[in-house]
Order: structure tokens, then C-alpha cells, then sequence
């Protein structure tokens, strides 16, 4: 015990030198831990969120990007497609199919993404209601644990979609107005973020709104690389100055009305929605006066629907493995204008490329731990020098010479322990850092106060630094020749 | 009481150094003098349970101090032998009580610290208890390593040239104060030195050449 006090002692008696170690430590081992930390809450991300799913198909394009879209909701989608394209995935009874859950993306409110699907979603994620209930009517939606929490919003609230992926006060749709129905239970999963609606109200806030016929396919195929997506193509022009087009029963229409569903007066078929074509669509002649927002969120229902688009469409096979499930996704790239990828394929092609960064970093980190274990073993030596005679004294004082090597010893192991717990709060707080960045940009809550369960091995490779770079210094004070030592001075 | 047999101790091919018979009894004190190259560190090292001889022996209260085992026998030097050094070396990092302290439990006691304030006390340097070692004047080192030699009750105390870096008046003081500090502590008091000033202080005196 007085070995360890001493220890101490002789540590913070050389603050400058003490001061060195501990930030080449906590930079080594701070940054080894946050690779950690990152990779694996990355890696829990991607897979909770697989939910199983087994094949994503959409519009053609980067396959990566419609699984972050359709799967991860973190980048825009490659397209739409129509429901005709998509039956044979949408239909019940698909021999190879177990599941299917249609999905239509392009608005949200306040970041959070709005998806346009039926109920079937749910059992992806094993989602289940914490209080309300779930969309069944347009314009009402259910809401993810953390959409809820994050905005305050409650059963009964209500709000505005707004177009594309970003918070933009520009492009609301002051038409579509949506009620809370229902708030989800957390699930940890994606499904937290989203705020669930019918694909028939994700249509109706955009024909409602659907200035100069600019459709939705016609959206998703702007660049949505470039974050700020929207903002290149001016809505202010159009921000509900609906000169563009032929709406003039509108003029002097006073939109604030709208809030609150105030559709009283407010014919549709006065709309002259042109180059929309409405027919076969149950909802034309639909009397919105009435306020009756029935929705069939029925499959059969959907199907019928055979013009209109929807986002992309999540598969999950019976069997994953069999021969013909396999073959499927290359059939539709092949013979049909889909394109069908596999998430965990991706997944695995997004891993591949972020490890090369990943490796640049842990092989940086690694070296600043070699750098630190020598900057120990090159600080002890020198501690030895000034301090033989001290060492001398402590043997002629009555201490063995395994009290000097286990001295020196504990001063590496103790510099390495204080390394090791400055680097873990360190990498812990830039986590939270970066989690917040992370948070504020894709919503993503990443928890910077968890352990990864590699902790320990960290431990013992830092403890195994320590020892090996005092090993040399604590052998030689183990050899301290007291008779020379003293005879010189 | 110590006294040594045929001591003798053997370097290399041309450096050999033979000792005469010593003894020095309780509260005695013993001159050792001699000029550089004699062997006076050598001698000194051997009483001290630092060096082996090549051979003879060393009895200190008639057990022959290298007849135990190393372990043992750096116990016993801590405990049993206490030294004196002409400059003195301290614990850098931590304050003049803690390096007696620190005396007490390498020689495997355990610290008593109402001794340790009565020993800096009559040595009159308790005002610097808390001050570390290398912030000390000179004289108050020198007081704070007899103190150092004196905190475990040795049987023998050994003062390896006290007093050559000191004026003559500082010379009296330390040799005074050691010789006090020794015979109240009912050990025995070695002194190796080339200070002929000393020579005229002692009549139990051996020389070597």
C-alpha cells in the first residue's frame, strides 16, 4: 500500500512529464474507444433496423441509397414507382413472400420523416401502441415514441406536412393538416422516428397541393444529393400564389381557413388539378365538405390504384434461403424497371467502405499508444537516473529489490490506469458530441454513456502497455547496485 | 556493540582491501579515519550490510550480520543500521516527516508518528515536518538524515564523512548532536571520516592505510 502512495507521489512530483503521458494515453486510448463506441452503435443501428427485411425494391438507381432511404430513412429515395410495377410484391399470397409493407416517402414535419404505408409496417419493427390508436383515415396519423417525445406532440395534435427531408417552413403543405391518433411504444428501432400515415393520405396532401401538375415522380428525381434539396427550385413563387395555373375559384380563398380541417366550401371538383388525371380514383368526386376521410387501408384497396406511385416496397421472404429467393432480386434488375436490393448486402458494402476509414483511425490510434508507451518507458529511465541515489536509500532503508521493481512498476501501471480513464470520458464526451451532431442531422439518438463490452480488453491491453513499457525501468531498479551508487555520491 | 573478524575484500586483481579487527561497544564512539583510496567506503559499505566481504565477518550483538539470507538481511539493515550520509539523500517527492515515514516501513514497522515528531522536535527541525527535503537548508538536512538514521532505534549508527562539508562550527554541532542522539538511543556510533578535525574529539579511534 505505501508502495502505491509513494508511487504517486514520485508521479506528481514530475507534473510536466506526468502531464505528457496522460495526454498521450488519453489520446490513444480515448481514440481507440471511440472507434469502438461508434462501430458499435453503428453496427446496432444498421441491424436493428433490418427488421428482417430481406430485399428492398424501388425506382432504379444507386442501390445503397434506396436502402438508407427506404430502410434507414437518411438519404432521399432514387424515385417512385407505380403500384402497377409493384403488385406482384403488394399482392397477398405471394408464395415466396411473407411480408410486404409499401412505402411512400417526400414529406415530413420538423425533420421527421413522414411514411406513407399500412399497418403491416408494424410487425416489421414489432411496434405496438402506447396509447390511441393507429391511421386508419386521412390525415391521421401515428407517431414514433421519439417524434413524440422530440416535438411534444400529443394524441390530438395536429400539424402540417412539409415537403421533402428537411425542416422548411417554405414548403408546407398547408392543405394536408394531420392529426395524432395514436403514439407508438419505443422499439429502439427506426420506427421511432417516423410518423405514419396511409399511402392514400400521403397522395391526398399532395393533390391537395399539387401546383403547376408538378408530381411527385417528377420530385424525386431533383437532386437530392444536395442536402437542401428544395431550395433550388423556388417555391415562394408558388407559395400558394396559384397564378401558375388555372385555380381561379381560389382567388380570395383564405388559406387560414384550412387549419383545422375547414373544408366547408371548399369543392374539389372546382380544382382544375390539370394533367391529373383522376379517374379511376376512388376519391374523385369525393366530397370533402362532408369530412368524410373514410380510407380502405386494405391491400386489395391499395392495389386498385394501379397509376398511382408509391416510394419502394420492403420485402421479407418466407424463406431467404431458397433457391428461387435468391434468384429474385437479379430477375427484377434484370427483366423489369425495378430494382431490387439486398439491405444486409449493402449494409455490408457500406461497412467495407467506412472500414478503410475506420482502419486509418485505429492504426493512428494504435501508434499514439505506442508513441505513449515509450514516452512512459523513456520517462521512467530518465526518473531512474535522477533518482538512484533515492532508490539506494530506499533499499538501505530496508526495502527489497522486488520493492523497487514492483515500485516502478506500479508508477507505469498507475500513469497507464489514469490514461485508461481520462481516454474512457474523454471518448464518452466527444461521443455525446458527435451523438448530438448526428442527432440534430438524421434524427439518429446515438447514447454516448454506454459500454460496448469491449471495455475490459481495453483495460488489459492498456494495463499490458503499462507493464511492458516500466518492465525494462523496474528490471533495472531491481538491479540497483547500492554499493556503487552510494560509493559515487 | 559490532566488531568485525579479518576482514578483507577483494575487487579485482589489484584492488584488495584488508581491514584490522574493529569493535565498538553501546553508546561508544568509534573514529574511523583515513585518507582517500583506503577503502573507507568500502569498510563502510561491509559494516553497513551493503556489500559482502570477500571475507571475514561482520557480528553485531554477537549474530553475524552476512550469515542471513539477502531478504533477511535488508530487513535487519533497515531495522538495525542506521546511516548517515555526507550529503544527504532524501525521497524527493515527499515532506521530511513521510521520508521518516517512510525509514519505518521499509524497515517493516509500522510509522509511528507521535515518535516521529519527538524525533524532529530534539533535533529541533519540527517546524520543517511538512517541507520537502530539497527546500531545506543545509544544516537542517543534515539533522533531518541523523534523524532518518536514529527513527527505527538502530544498534549501530554509521556517519559516512558527516562533517567534511561543514564549517567548523556546524562540525561541532552535528557531531555533538550525533553523539547524544546515539548513546540515548543505547547505539553503538561508527565514524568514517578523512576530517582530521575529528581526530583530537575521539580517543576510540582506528586508522587506515
Amino acid at each position: 500500500m505505501h508502495l502505491i502512495k509513494l508511487a504517486w507521489k514520485n508521479l506528481i512530483h514530475n507534473p510536466l512529464n506526468l502531464f505528457l503521458n496522460l495526454i498521450l494515453l488519453t489520446l490513444g486510448i480515448g481514440l481507440i474507444n471511440f472507434i469502438l463506441l461508434m462501430n458499435t452503435q453503428l453496427k446496432d443501428k444498421f441491424e436493428k433496423n433490418l427488421g428482417g427485411v430481406n430485399m428492398v425494391v424501388g425506382a432504379k438507381g444507386s442501390p445503397l441509397q434506396m436502402i438508407l432511404s427506404s430502410m434507414y430513412h437518411i438519404d432521399s429515395p432514387t424515385g417512385n414507382i407505380s403500384i402497377k410495377e409493384g403488385t406482384p410484391f403488394l399482392r397477398e399470397g405471394h408464395p415466396l413472400i411473407d411480408l410486404s409493407v409499401p412505402l411512400s416517402l417526400g414529406d415530413n414535419h420538423k425533420g421527421y420523416r413522414i411514411v406513407g404505408t399500412d399497418h403491416s409496417i408494424l410487425k416489421l419493427y414489432d411496434a405496438k401502441l402506447a396509447e390511441g390508436k393507429l391511421w386508419n383515415n386521412l390525415y391521421e396519423v401515428t407517431i414514433g415514441s421519439r417524434v413524440a417525445e422530440e416535438l411534444g406532440l400529443g394524441i390530438g395534435a395536429q400539424f402540417t406536412s412539409s415537403h421533402g427531408f428537411n425542416h422548411d417552413e417554405d414548403l408546407t403543405h398547408d392543405h394536408g393538416v394531420l392529426t395524432v391518433k395514436g403514439i407508438l411504444k419505443p422499439t429502439g428501432s427506426v420506427i421511432d422516428l417516423l410518423i405514419l400515415v396511409s399511402t392514400e393520405s400521403v397522395w391526398a396532401v399532395h393533390e391537395d397541393h399539387d401546383h403547376e401538375g408538378h408530381d411527385h415522380e417528377d420530385h424525386s428525381d431533383h437532386d437530392h444529393s444536395a442536402d437542401e434539396t428544395h431550395q433550388g427550385h423556388d417555391h415562394s413563387d408558388h407559395g400558394h400564389n396559384h397564378g401558375d395555373h388555372d385555380h381561379s375559384d381560389h382567388s380570395g380563398h383564405d388559406h387560414d381557413d384550412h387549419t383545422g380541417h375547414d373544408h366547408a366550401g371548399h369543392d374539389h371538383d372546382e380544382h382544375q388539378h390539370d394533367g391529373h388525371d383522376h379517374s379511376g380514383h376512388d376519391h374523385s368526386g369525393h366530397d370533402h365538405s362532408e369530412h368524410n376521410h373514410q380510407n380502405d387501408l386494405s391491400r386489395s384497396h391499395l392495389l386498385t390504384h394501379g397509376d398511382k406511385d408509391i416510394t419502394s416496397i420492403l420485402v421479407k421472404f418466407k424463406n431467404p434461403k431458397n433457391f428461387q429467393v435468391l434468384q429474385l432480386p437479379r430477375n427484377i434488375n434484370e427483366n423489369t424497371d425495378l430494382q431490387a436490393a439486398s439491405p444486409a448486402y449493402e449494409i455490408n458494402r457500406l461497412y467495407d467502405m467506412m472500414g478503410t476509414g475506420t482502419k486509418a483511425l485505429q492504426l493512428i490510434a494504435l501508434l499514439i499508444a505506442i508513441v505513449s508507451a515509450l514516452s512512459i518507458f523513456v520517462s521512467l529511465l530518465n526518473s531512474l537516473k535522477q533518482r538512484k541515489y533515492e532508490l539506494s536509500l530506499l533499499r538501505v532503508m530496508g526495502g527489497k529489490p522486488t520493492s523497487l521493481l514492483t515500485l516502478i512498476l506500479i508508477e507505469g501501471l498507475l500513469l497507464t490506469i489514469l490514461g485508461y480513464i481520462i481516454g474512457m470520458l474523454v471518448s464518452h464526451i466527444g461521443m455525446s458530441g458527435l451523438g448530438q451532431n448526428l442527432e440534430e442531422k438524421y434524427n439518429y439518438e446515438f447514447v454516448p454513456w454506454v459500454l460496448h463490452g469491449k471495455e475490459g480488453l481495453l483495460l488489459g491491453a492498456t494495463l499490458l502497455l503499462g507493464t511492458i513499457a516500466a518492465l525494462i525501468p523496474a528490471l533495472m531498479a531491481y538491479g540497483t547496485d547500492i554499493h556503487k551508487n552510494l560509493s559515487q555520491g | 556493540m559490532l566488531k568485525t573478524l579479518e576482514l578483507k575484500h577483494q575487487y579485482d586483481a589489484k584492488v584488495k582491501f584488508e581491514f584490522p579487527d574493529i569493535i565498538c561497544e553501546t553508546k561508544q564512539t568509534l573514529l574511523v579515519l583515513g585518507q582517500s583510496g583506503v577503502g573507507k567506503s568500502t569498510l563502510l559499505h561491509i559494516l553497513a550490510g551493503i556489500l559482502p566481504p570477500s571475507s571475514g565477518q561482520v557480528f553485531i550483538e554477537d549474530s553475524s550480520l552476512y550469515k542471513q539470507n539477502p531478504r533477511a538481511l535488508d530487513r535487519y539493515r533497515g531495522s538495525h543500521i542506521g546511516l548517515v550520509f555526507q550529503k544527504p539523500h532524501f525521497v524527493q517527492s515527499v515532506s521530511a516527516q513521510e521520508n521518516l515515514a517512510l525509514a519505518q516501513r521499509f524497515a517493516g514497522h509500522p510509522v509511528d508518528k507521535n515518535k516521529i515528531s519527538h524525533l524532529l522536535t530534539s533535533l529541533n527541525i519540527s517546524h520543517r515536518s511538512e517541507a520537502k527535503t530539497f527546500s531545506m537548508s543545509q544544516g537542517e538536512q543534515q539533522r533531518l538524515s541523523i534523524a532518518r538514521a536514529l527513527i527505527n532505534e538502530p544498534k549501530v549508527i554509521l556517519a559516512d564523512e558527516p562533517t567534511s562539508a561543514l564549517d567548523d562550527k556546524n562540525c561541532e554541532e552535528v557531531l555533538a548532536l550525533l553523539e547524544t542522539q546515539a548513546q540515548a538511543a543505547g547505539a553503538a556510533l561508527i565514524i568514517v571520516t578523512h576530517d582530521n578535525r575529528l581526530k583530537d574529539l575521539f580517543s576510540h579511534q582506528v586508522t587506515l592505510n
